[in-house]
């Protein structure tokens, strides 16, 4: 199990929106782990892109394709493998990476096939989640991270600094980074300590090192 | 080339429908994979709908092994209503106000369509085991040559289940500019042994009856009816699911209380098939079966392009959505699966879809509401792309 969204889709939530405004118009988008195909539609209504999606969720292709948008049923830890180099201009994985059996795999496999990606992620680091493991003695649930550690999807969690680390070792550069809390988003401009105390989510959007 | 139509038949009310043979002359051949030059030859097809000014808007629809051109009109043998009346139609994903639809009877079929049970000019009676072993791709170039005659080269969809799906394979990796969307069903790129298996135990049916007289049975006036019905009668279990037949028959008898202790049907499931094989004769030539079920098995597109499917589709830009049915053991959700793969390794622009059902391998000719959706989305979308919305 792997392509899974951690939030249900009630309301756009705000790492898609910032997504969105990253993405070039026009520009071939692979979304992996695409739900219903909430951003995939907003990409095709407001920028126009070529967009794909790959969704691990019967149901969440049923709906993708029930509204015309191009999506497979595939899981992202092993249907990425299939791609060519350079299929994509973009490939996004928002709000998946924790729940890949082998998200440095992920990364490398999304570094090959598109020039740029996008990840958002949940935010391990955050002071809720450090206070309620500090304090409570228990594994956090959150906002963000709604399960108990026994029925969770997201097996690996980690924080900002962590995130960062594996991206420059699969061998990308980061462009730029946003930290979401709440409704609010804000450009990080290195990931320092504020960042990983703060951040509920982060986006991050990064090319190939040369 | 000539061409016939009657239009006063039964079609489905509010459908302008056509149904219609086109004969290629001895200087018009259809050159099969098997080297033959096959003439003169005859298609019998239906359409529905109206051709638009610039002809973009036409879907073929390919029909399964043993189905024919009666996708949404009363069958003229059986007086059944079409077999795809559930998705052709007014206001249907396949929608007859906005798309012209044609569908063809495939060579080497006995449904109007030139096959073994038609005549040999050359002879003058009727071909048997002297016609020649047809394919997909030669059932698909018959089917271009049909729609060049009738002023059609573009393709806005190709659509079809199982065999059906395979000739969407074909047309797409043949054809790639002239096929805007394709839709395969519940189909496989190739064969599997398991499937060629089922084939033969049919095809060995059919031979050893007595009156198949090695292909010669209409000459001598009999058909090889017993052994056309248990081929029939085999290859129905396999458009079945296990659950299927359960919810339906379960362990039931037959008009009786308890069995019989002899080999009569006892069983309900027995009465069912035993009915489904006996049907079946009245409609279908023997002999089409050998040489349908034939070229199925010879379907192999990765084969045909250097063992590697994703060659099939290099470059293509046309938009595929597939469709799996999840309790279908013919053509399970990863023989599709392997087709989406291919696809993807070619960039292709591909949506996959499973229905879940417990109906098997037929649910792509029942009524699903999810199918009706999701290729609702799939078409409309395409069409928008085309400029048909």
């Amino acid at each position: 199990m792997s392509v899974i969204r951690t939030n249900g889709p009630s309301s756009l939530r705000a790492d898609l929106n910032i997504i969105a405004g990253m993405i070039t118009p026009g520009a071939r988008v692979l979304d992996v782990g695409c739900g219903d195909g909430e951003l995939l539609d907003l990409l095709a209504r407001k920028r126009n892109v070529d967009g794909r999606g790959i969704e691990l969720s019967q149901e969440g292709v049923n709906a993708c394709v029930t509204r015309g948008l191009s999506v497979i049923q595939g899981d992202a830890d092993t249907d990425l493998r299939d791609y060519p180099d350079d299929a994509f201009d973009y490939v996004i994985l928002s709000q998946t990476i924790q729940a890949t059996w082998e998200p440095r795999e992920v990364l490398t496999q999304m570094r090959r096939i598109a020039r740029h990606s996008i990840v958002s992620l949940p935010n391990f680091g955050h002071w809720r989640v450090r206070l309620q493991l500090l304090l409570g003695g228990r594994m956090p649930v959150t906002k963000e991270l709604g399960h108990s550690w026994y029925d969770t999807p997201n097996i690996h969690l980690c924080t900002l600094y962590d995130f960062v680390d594996l991206a420059h070792e699969a061998g990308f550069r980061i462009d730029e980074a946003l930290s979401v809390t709440g409704s609010t988003s804000q450009p990080i401009g290195t990931v320092g300590r504020r960042a990983n105390l703060f951040a509920e989510l982060a986006v991050f959007s990064m090319s190939r090192q040369s | 080339m000539s061409e016939t139509s009657q239009k006063d038949h039964p079609a489905q009310p509010d459908i302008k429908a056509t149904r219609a043979k086109m004969t290629f002359g001895p200087g018009e051949p259809l050159t099969l994979d098997c080297g033959v030059q096959l003439a003169p030859f005859t298609i019998a097809y239906e359409t529905y709908g109206t051709l638009n000014a610039d002809k973009s808007n036409v879907v073929l629809v390919c029909h399964a092994l043993t189905l024919d051109h009666h996708a949404a009109s009363q069958n003229p043998v059986t007086g059944k209503p079409g077999w795809w009346n559930s998705i052709i139609g007014p206001g249907l994903p396949l929608d007859t106000d906005r798309f012209f639809i044609v569908c063809q009877n495939v060579i080497g079929s006995c449904m109007g369509t030139t096959g073994p049970k038609e005549i040999n000019p050359r002879t003058g009676t009727a071909y048997g085991l002297n016609f020649p072993v047809i394919t997909i791709a030669d059932m698909v170039r018959a089917q271009a040559m049909c729609l060049e005659q009738l002023g059609i080269r573009d393709l806005f969809c190709v659509i079809g289940g199982s065999m059906g799906g395979m000739q969407v394979l074909q047309w797409a990796s043949a054809y790639p500019e002239r096929v805007f969307s394709a839709i395969p069903m519940a189909t496989a790129a190739r064969h599997s042994a398991q499937n060629i298996a089922f084939h033969e135990v049919g095809r060995q049916a059919i031979m050893a009856d007595a009156d198949w007289r090695m292909g010669d049975y209409i000459a001598a006036g009999v058909t090889p009816s017993k052994g056309l019905a248990v081929a029939r009668m085999a290859a129905h279990i396999t458009y079945l699911s296990e659950p299927a037949l359960h919810r339906k028959f379960g362990r039931n008898l037959q008009d009786r209380e308890k069995v019989t202790f002899g080999f009569d049907a006892d069983f309900q499931v027995e009465s069912y098939l035993r009915y489904q094989g006996s049907s079946f004769v009245d409609r279908f030539d023997a002999n089409s079966y050998l040489y349908i079920t034939r070229a199925m098995d010879y379907f192999d597109l990765a084969a045909d392009h250097g063992g590697v499917l994703a060659n099939a589709f290099r470059n293509t830009k046309t938009r595929f959505c597939l469709f799996s049915f999840s309790s279908d053991w013919l053509f399970p959700t990863s023989d599709n699966r392997q087709i989406v793969h291919a696809l993807n390794a070619a960039a292709a622009n591909v949506s996959f879809v499973e229905i879940e059902t417990d109906k098997g391998h037929d649910a792509f000719l029942l009524d699903e509401p999810e199918l009706f959706a999701t290729l609702n989305g799939f078409i409309g979308s395409a069409a928008r792309q085309r400029g048909l919305a």
